[in-house]
């Protein structure tokens, strides 16, 4: 299944959200999620299935003003 | 001191974390600001870098509140969205709003601005919006469920300082009571007393500092400023006349 991560072409086989990011290394790290453009909070990654094609936003604290 | 939703602020100086010349610099920036309130926000994360992860362990170390941004949002559902993550990944309830509306000027859409103020206050968010000195649309966002507002001095990064102090007087006057913060513009330490004088409860900065010569100087001298300021503003200063007035007593001067 090919998905776009942060804007890019990411080939996965993980089924869910939750899976992408162990997939990543990300399991244990501080990020917000979202799906084609909606929120998708901590508890409910492992039950978002991704389909081909989903936008996945991965994000993670940076520097603001 | 004063409060923003409840929360006691001690320092009147806020400061963004961008832009440093190193993440040490900008800690050390922090510590002579003696702010208790610093701005952050959030971005893709790599999975080689992990930058995202380091930047939060070095915000954590410093012990300051964190006041999260929707900074380059252009519409009110990426704005929401931000605000949303934002909330899971700092654990609070604050959000420095703001949807852009202008590119060249970085001007806030102030129509959005009041629609995703109204939709995330309902949903428990504490907004700080990045507004205008507009006094109907600051109403907007008081009736919208906001409880401070951060007008610009100017646009953002421009280090203009305030471009419209009348305007930002009589926002004053009309909410006397409405924490107000200087947010953006802001070049010198004269800027931030300046707005200071004229009763803003706190400055917001970013660019003056971290793009100094020497930030953590910097840093020294806006906390300096401000804090003259608010004890001018304070101290009710006096009015200014057209015409001298002696200020040594005339009584007693020799006849020569």
């Amino acid at each position: 299944m090919k998905i776009i991560l942060n804007g890019n072409p990411h080939e996965t086989q993980a089924p869910t959200l939750d899976a992408v990011l162990v997939e990543l290394d990300f399991a244990d790290a501080v990020v917000a999620t979202a799906v084609n453009g909606t929120f998708v909070n901590a508890a409910e990654r492992a039950e978002t299935r991704l389909a081909d094609g989903d936008q996945v936003e991965i994000l993670a604290p940076m520097q603001g003003g | 001191m004063f409060e923003f939703y409840g929360t006691p602020v001690a320092s009147r100086l806020l400061l963004g974390t961008a832009q440093y010349p190193s993440p040490a610099i900008l800690a050390d920036a922090v510590r002579a600001s003696g702010t208790g309130i610093v701005t952050v926000s959030l971005r893709r994360e790599s999975a080689a870098e992990r930058g995202g992860q380091d930047f939060w362990a070095l915000i954590k170390a410093l012990g300051v509140r964190v006041l999260p941004n929707t900074a380059g949002c252009h519409s009110v559902r990426e704005a929401v969205t931000t605000a949303h993550m934002a909330r899971e990944v700092f654990g609070t309830p604050w959000i420095k709003l703001e949807v852009i509306g202008e590119q060249d000027t970085l001007q806030p859409d102030v129509f959005g601005l009041v629609e995703a103020a109204r939709i995330l206050s309902d949903d428990g968010f504490e907004v700080f919006p990045y507004t205008t000195e507009d006094l109907v649309v600051a109403e907007r966002l008081i009736e919208a469920g906001c409880k401070v507002l951060m007008p610009w001095g100017a646009p953002i990064g421009s280090g203009r300082g305030l471009n419209n102090a009348y305007g930002l007087r009589t926002l004053r006057a009309h909410f006397p009571d409405i924490p107000l913060v200087i947010d953006a513009g802001i070049g010198l330490p004269s800027h931030a007393a300046e707005a200071m004088e004229l009763g803003y409860d706190a400055i917001l900065l970013n660019t003056a500092v971290a793009k100094a010569g020497d930030p953590v100087m910097m840093a020294r001298a806006f906390a300096g400023a401000i804090e003259a300021g608010r004890l001018g503003f304070e101290a009710d200063p006096i009015e200014a006349r057209d015409m001298a007035a002696p200020s040594t007593p005339l009584m007693g001067k020799a006849f020569l």
